[in-house]
């Protein structure tokens, strides 16, 4: 067993959990970078795919996303350190800091840190938006990967399709289209 | 109660859910205990979902209680996940596999960006559309152009965050002075 890489994909965890304020889908970029441009344990192709199945199953992501990366790099125990160190130091914040945060829940600083923690998260989702789009325009083309997008944004948003059916059309489409371009 | 706790599950809006369980179905807590709870783990950071599972079941069985809610919430879905995205991996020589590969990234593109999107409202609500779109260039620069970890630019947003209704007060007692004059 690779003591260094169960280290490293606890301190990667940890960093992307404690710093992504506003719930599972806040700490996606930043697991993104610790993942995919820090320790390169998975491509963008494959990110995207964990992030479509994930969000196609039922459950939080971003413990998903962990159980998956940390199944990838070191098996079973990879897995389960990847999920502690996402889960357990905000659960112990929590408990610990419940009677603490009652009191300063008003405070002014509190909510600016909530509140400044919002653009740069939607900046790094933007950065992400984009290089995933670029790296599906490398791999299939510009044309299908607007195609596809184009057709996901009005399934998902006009018709509030549940993203689960989405994912699965898409890879039906994937599946039985692509290959013949 | 495990069994309760069991049937948690069901996508990022996974809150009401729990909601149902611990006030309605089993009496666990108040409506409004729930929803203090809710706003308190909000301000910490990490996945929503499981600081919540974990919390209530701290609250009711201590420790112990703790780790079988986590467990029970996060299981089921982390060994789907797996299992799922092994099976994929496992045909990924197959172009019909690679092709539903794929055609999925455009998928998660549109994903992302519509939680870009609600992230970058939440903001605009909360600092006003002028500070908001200052905060989003700056973050987008520190980003982008000057390649600053992601860490980093959140540590140096959080440090201003604290400061940032102090200066928001200032600045509006300072123009009502000036309009008394």
């Amino acid at each position: 067993m690779d003591w260094i890489e169960l280290i490293q994909l606890f301190i990667g965890f940890l960093i992307a959990n404690i710093l992504g304020y506003g719930g599972g889908p806040a700490s996606i970029p930043l697991i993104y970078n610790e993942v995919v441009e820090k320790y390169a344990w998975s491509t963008p192709t494959e990110f995207s795919n964990v992030i479509a199945l994930g969000n196609a199953l039922p459950g939080p992501i971003s413990t998903k996303i962990a159980a998956y990366i940390g199944y990838d790099v070191a098996g079973i125990v990879g897995s389960i350190i990847a999920l502690i160190a996402t889960i357990v130091p905000s659960i112990i914040a929590l408990i610990v800091m419940l009677k603490l945060l009652q009191k300063y829940r008003e405070s002014k600083v509190v909510k600016g840190i909530s509140l400044l923690v919002q653009p740069v998260i939607a900046m790094l989702m933007v950065v992400l938006t984009w290089q995933l789009a670029d790296n599906s325009i490398g791999d299939i083309g510009w044309l299908q990967t607007f195609i596809i997008a184009l057709v996901a944004l009005w399934a998902m948003h006009k018709k509030k399709i549940h993203p689960a059916f989405v994912v699965l059309a898409a890879f039906v489409y994937g599946g039985f289209v692509l290959p013949y371009f | 109660m495990k069994t309760g706790v069991l049937g948690f599950g069901g996508g990022p809006s996974v809150v009401p859910l729990i909601r149902h369980e611990a006030v309605k179905a089993y009496g666990w807590l108040s409506d409004d205990e729930f929803g203090e709870i809710f706003v308190l783990a909000n301000t910490l950071p990490g996945p929503i979902a499981t600081k919540m599972a974990g919390y209530l079941g701290y609250r009711l069985q201590g420790i112990r209680g703790a780790v079988i809610a986590v467990v029970a919430h996060i299981l089921p879905s982390s060994l789907a996940m797996i299992a799922l995205i092994s099976a994929v991996g496992y045909f990924s020589s197959s172009l019909v596999v690679q092709g539903m590969i794929s055609a999925v990234v455009p998928v998660v593109a549109v994903m992302l960006g519509a939680m870009a999107y609600e992230f970058a409202e939440k903001a605009v609500k909360g600092l006003g559309i002028y500070f908001g779109v200052v905060f989003f260039v700056l973050a987008l620069l520190l980003l982008q152009v000057i390649n600053v970890h992601p860490a980093i630019v959140i540590m140096l947003f959080i440090g201003y965050g604290t400061m940032h209704f102090t200066f928001v007060d200032r600045w509006k007692a300072h123009k009502a002075q000036k309009e008394g004059q």
